[in-house]
C-alpha cells in the first residue's frame, strides 16, 4: 500500500486510503476524542443537566452555557453514540479493517500454505540463529538423536537426502500467523452482531407489581412493545445480609402465559435472567407501592402447637387456630426502626425492615398490642403463640429490563473467536528449524539453523536447550 | 497467624532485598545476588498466604461460594492484589532475562506501598457483595483487569526509564515528556498517599474513595490554600525532575540496564497485557453487563474509557509492527497507555461521573 504508482484508477486510489494504516490511525483518534467529549456530556440527559455541566466545567454564565449546549446538541453529541456521524465513523472503521485484511491476506496466506522446506547452502548461510554441534557417532545413529531431540522439543522432523549429507527439517505453530486476521475477524463479527441487534432487537423495561401481568413492554418515551405472550410476577422479595441494609439479593418469582396457558415458571435474579421465544427478562429494580388489595400473609401456630397459614388485609383481623383470640392489623411500616429514645418511626421508603402492628384481642376484649418484624423471628412469639410475618404481598413491584436482540449470539461468537485469534497472535509463535547432518571421519557435524517470527529470545533459549541435550547425554 | 501477619512479613521482606538487591549491584556477587531473590520470593509465597488465608476468611464469613469471595471488594485489597501481580510479573521477568537490575527499583516499591497501606489503617471487617457483584464473570473481570494493569504499569516504568536514558537534550520533546509525565504521576501517588493518611480509607470500595475523598486532602481540599499550595507543590515537583532527570540515566546505567532490554521489555508486557485486557477487561465485563443487565455495551464513561485505552495499545502494536517504529516515539505510546488506563481506573470516576452527580444537585 506504500507503493506510489501514477496513473492508478479511482478505486484503487480509494482502496488505497482504506487499506492504510493512517486511516486506521485517524479513525482511531477521532472515535477516541468524539468519545471522550460523549464521556463528559451526559448523553441522553435532560438539557438543564448538561448545561450545568458546562457551567461548572467552564466557569461561563447559564446562558452562554446553553447556547454552547444547543450547537453541540445539533451535532449530535447529547445523544453522539446513536448520531449518524458515529456509525459513519464505526463504519469506515471496519472498511478499514476488512480492506486491510484482504490486502494482507494472500501474503500471508501463501506463508501459511507453503509448509517448510530443505534449506539450500546459500540459505542456511544468511539464517541468524544458527548452532554448531559434533557428535561422536556415525550418521545413521546422529540423525537418530537429532529426531529424537527434535520429538522432545515439539518438532516432527522430515528428511531430505543430499549427496554425502542429510538435512531433517521441521516446523510447528505455522498457522498462529493467522492470529491477527482472526482478531481482526472477531472484532468485524461483533460489530455485525451489534448491527443485528440495533435493527432487529430492542430494549425495553416493564414493572410488574406482586399478582399482575402483562402482554407488553415499554420503550423509552412509554411506547408499548407486544411481547407475543403475558408475563406475570407471583412474587417479589428482597433478602439482606443478617442484620444489615446490605440488599444479598433480589428475586421475582416470574410465570409465562402463552395462549392463556402457563407454560413457564422462573425464579430470577440479577445475574440469572428469564428467557422464553428469544425475549429476555432481567431483573434491574424494584419498588414500593402499597395498596387496598396488598396482603398480609402470616403463618400462626397456637402455643398447642395448631399451625394455620392466613391472609387479609389492612384492617382486618384472623384467629389464632383453636383459641378464641383475635388479632387486627393496625399499623404498618415498610422500614420500621427506633431512635435512640426509643420513638419508633420509619427509616426507608422500601420495605427493608418490613414491621406490622398486631392488635390481639380475646372475645372481642383488648388483651395487648405487638409489632411483629418480618426479618426479626424474635419478634414473632406473642403471649398466645407464634405469630410469622411472612409478606405484605401485592406491595412491592419488580423492575424487568425486557431486552430482545437476535445478535447477541453473534457478538458472543465475535467474543470467542477473538479470544482464540488473541491467543494465536501473541502467545504462538512459527518456528522453523533445520539441522544438517554430514559425516566426519566417525563422527557428525551438525549445523542447525532456526528460525521464529515471535518471541526470539525465548526461542533462542530453546535451541540451546536442545543443543546441550544433544551434547550432553554421552558425554 | 492471620493475613495481616503475613502481609507483614512480606513488606518487610520486600523491603530487605531491597537492600540485598542494591548490595549486589555494588557487589556482584552471585551468592548475594541468589539471596536477594530468595528474600523476594519468600515475601511473595508470605503475601499469597495472605492473600489466601484472606479469600477463607471472606469466604466463611460471606455464604456466597469459594469463587465470588475472591477478596478484591475494596481499595486496599485491589491495592495488595495489585502489588502481588507487580513482584510477580518481577520474578518472571528476573528468571527469564536472567538480570536482577530491576529488583532494586521494584521491591522497595512494593514493599513500602504494603506497609503504608498497613499503618494507613486497614481494617479487618469484610463487607459481602451486593447482588449485581455476585457473578463469576465479574471475579474474573476483575481479576484480569488488574493483571493487566499491572503489565501496563510494567510497561510504563520501563518506557520511563528507557526515555530517560535515551534522551539526552534537556530541550528535547522527548525528554520534556517523560519528566513531566513521571513528575505528574509522582504527585498523583503522594497525593493519594496523603488521602489514605488523612481519611484511613483503605478499606472504602474503589468508587466510594475516589467519589469522596481522592484528592481531598491536596487538590481537592476545602481549604483553598491547601489546593493552591498543592498546585504549586506538584509544579516545583515536576521541575526539578526536570531539572535532574539525568540522574536518573545515571542511575539506570549504573545498574546495567541496556535500552535494547528496555524497549524489549515495555513491549513484552504489552503483548501480555494487552490479550489479557482484551480478554478480561473488555470481554468479560461485557459478558457480566449483559448476564447482569441485558446491556453488553452501553457507552458508559468506563467502558469508552476503557476502548480508548484498548485503541492506544492497540495502536502501540500496530506501529511496531507494521511501521516498526522502535525508540522515543514508541516509548512515548506506552506512557500514554498507562496515562489512560489510570484514567479509565480513577478518572472516570473522580471526573466524569462526579461532574454529573453534581451537575444533577
Amino acid at each position: 500500500m506504500s507503493d506510489k504508482k501514477t496513473g492508478k484508477g479511482i478505486v484503487d486510489r480509494i482502496w488505497d486510503v482504506f487499506s492504510s494504516i493512517k486511516l486506521a490511525v485517524v479513525v482511531f483518534s477521532l472515535i477516541s476524542l468524539t468519545s471522550i467529549v460523549g464521556t463528559v456530556l451526559e448523553q441522553q440527559a435532560d438539557p438543564e443537566k448538561n448545561t450545568q455541566l458546562l457551567v461548572k466545567m467552564f466557569g461561563i454564565g447559564h446562558d452562554p452555557a446553553h447556547s454552547v449546549l444547543g450547537v453541540l446538541e445539533s451535532l449530535g453529541f447529547t445523544d453522539m453514540y446513536h448520531s449518524w456521524w458515529f456509525m459513519a465513523l464505526l463504519f469506515i472503521f471496519a472498511a478499514n479493517l476488512v480492506i486491510c485484511s484482504i490486502d494482507r491476506l494472500p501474503r500471508i496466506l501463501k506463508a501459511v500454505n507453503e509448509p517448510v522446506k530443505p534449506l539450500s547452502p546459500e540459505q542456511f548461510k544468511v539464517m541468524t540463529l544458527k548452532r554448531e554441534v559434533v557428535l561422536k557417532e556415525r550418521l545413521d545413529s546422529a540423525k537418530g538423536t537429532m529426531e529424537a531431540a527434535l520429538q522432545k522439543a515439539g518438532f516432527k522432523a522430515g528428511v531430505s537426502q543430499e549427496d554425502g549429507s542429510l538435512q531433517l527439517y521441521a516446523e510447528k505453530g505455522r498457522y498462529s500467523r493467522l492470529g491477527v486476521y482472526v482478531t481482526h475477524l472477531s472484532i468485524l463479527l461483533i460489530l455485525i452482531g451489534a448491527v443485528v441487534g440495533l435493527f432487529l432487537g430492542y430494549n425495553g423495561s416493564l414493572n410488574l407489581l406482586e399478582g399482575t401481568s402483562s402482554p407488553v413492554a415499554y420503550m423509552g418515551k412509554g411506547i408499548e412493545v407486544p411481547l407475543g405472550f403475558e408475563i406475570r410476577c407471583d412474587d417479589f422479595d428482597v433478602s439482606y445480609y443478617d442484620n444489615s441494609d446490605t440488599p444479598k439479593s433480589y428475586r421475582s418469582w416470574l410465570t409465562v402465559l402463552d395462549n392463556g396457558r402457563e407454560v413457564m415458571k422462573k425464579e430470577i435474579e440479577v445475574n440469572t435472567p428469564l428467557k422464553y421465544k428469544g425475549i429476555t427478562f432481567y431483573q434491574s429494580s424494584y419498588g414500593y407501592s402499597p395498596n387496598q388489595d396488598s396482603l398480609f400473609r402470616f403463618t400462626v401456630t397456637a402455643n398447642d402447637g395448631k399451625k394455620q397459614d392466613t391472609q387479609l388485609k389492612f384492617g382486618q383481623a384472623f384467629e389464632i387456630p383453636g383459641t378464641k383470640v383475635t388479632a387486627k392489623v393496625l399499623d404498618f411500616s415498610p422500614a420500621l426502626s427506633m431512635d435512640q429514645s426509643g420513638k419508633l418511626f420509619t427509616y426507608a421508603e422500601m420495605m427493608n425492615n418490613p414491621a406490622v402492628f398486631l392488635e390481639f384481642a380475646e372475645e372481642g376484649k383488648h388483651k395487648y398490642n405487638q409489632w411483629i418484624l418480618k426479618r426479626y423471628p424474635e419478634t414473632w412469639r406473642v403471649q398466645d403463640g407464634m405469630v410469622e410475618f411472612k409478606d405484605l404481598w401485592g406491595a412491592q413491584y419488580t423492575g424487568l429490563q425486557v431486552r430482545k436482540d437476535p445478535g447477541v449470539w453473534i457478538v458472543y461468537l465475535g467474543c470467542i473467536i477473538m479470544g482464540i485469534g488473541l491467543y494465536a497472535a501473541f502467545f504462538m509463535s512459527h518456528a522453523r528449524i533445520w539441522v544438517r547432518l554430514r559425516e566426519e571421519k566417525s563422527s557428525t557435524r551438525v549445523d542447525i539453523a532456526a528460525s521464529s517470527n515471535k518471541n526470539k529470545l525465548a526461542f533462542e533459549q530453546k535451541i540451546e536447550k536442545l543443543v546441550k541435550s544433544v551434547m550432553s547425554p554421552k558425554s | 497467624m492471620d493475613s495481616s501477619q503475613f502481609f507483614g512479613i512480606s513488606s518487610i521482606a520486600y523491603i530487605l532485598a531491597m537492600v540485598v538487591y542494591i548490595a549486589y549491584l555494588v557487589f556482584r556477587n552471585s551468592m548475594v545476588g541468589v539471596t536477594a531473590t530468595v528474600i523476594t520470593a519468600i515475601g511473595f509465597l508470605s503475601q499469597t498466604a495472605a492473600f489466601i488465608i484472606r479469600w477463607k476468611e471472606f469466604y466463611d464469613m460471606s455464604q456466597m461460594g469459594l469463587l465470588r469471595s475472591i477478596p478484591l471488594t475494596n481499595l486496599y485489597e485491589s491495592l495488595i492484589f495489585f502489588i502481588w501481580c507487580l513482584i510477580l510479573g518481577y520474578l518472571i521477568i528476573e528468571w527469564k532475562y536472567k538480570n536482577r537490575s530491576f529488583g532494586a527499583f521494584i521491591t522497595p516499591i512494593a514493599g513500602m506501598a504494603l506497609a503504608f497501606i498497613d499503618i494507613s489503617g486497614m481494617d479487618k471487617s469484610i463487607h459481602p457483595l451486593v447482588p449485581a457483584l455476585q457473578s463469576n464473570w465479574l471475579l474474573a473481570h476483575v481479576t484480569m483487569s488488574f493483571i493487566a494493569y499491572a503489565t501496563f504499569a510494567i510497561s510504563f516504568a520501563t518506557a520511563i526509564m528507557y526515555l530517560a536514558v535515551s534522551t539526552k537534550d534537556k530541550k528535547s520533546g522527548a525528554y520534556l515528556f517523560w519528566t513531566v509525565s513521571l513528575g505528574i504521576f509522582a504527585a498523583v501517588l503522594i497525593a493519594m498517599g496523603i488521602d489514605f493518611l488523612a481519611f484511613k480509607v483503605a478499606v472504602k470500595s474503589p468508587e466510594a474513595f475516589i467519589k469522596s475523598y481522592l484528592f481531598k486532602a491536596s487538590f481537592r481540599s476545602d481549604s483553598g490554600f491547601i489546593a493552591a499550595f498543592s498546585y504549586f507543590a506538584t509544579a516545583a515537583f515536576v521541575f526539578l525532575i526536570w531539572r535532574y532527570g539525568h540522574g536518573l540515566k545515571k542511575l539506570i546505567t549504573s545498574f546495567s540496564i541496556s535500552e535494547d532490554m528496555l524497549d524489549d521489555l515495555t513491549y513484552k508486557s504489552i503483548a501480555i497485557g494487552f490479550p489479557i485486557f482484551t480478554l478480561g477487561g473488555l470481554i468479560f465485563g461485557a459478558i457480566w453487563a449483559d448476564q447482569a443487565w441485558g446491556k453488553y455495551w452501553t457507552w458508559d464513561p468506563k467502558e469508552t474509557w476503557s476502548l480508548i485505552t484498548w485503541f492506544v495499545y492497540a495502536f502501540y502494536l500496530h506501529a511496531r509492527f507494521l511501521r516498526g517504529w522502535r525508540g522515543n516515539k514508541i516509548a512515548m505510546v506506552a506512557v500514554l497507555g498507562f496515562v489512560c488506563t489510570i484514567f479509565t481506573y480513577l478518572g472516570v470516576n473522580l471526573l466524569l461521573s462526579g461532574l454529573h452527580s453534581y451537575g444533577g444537585q
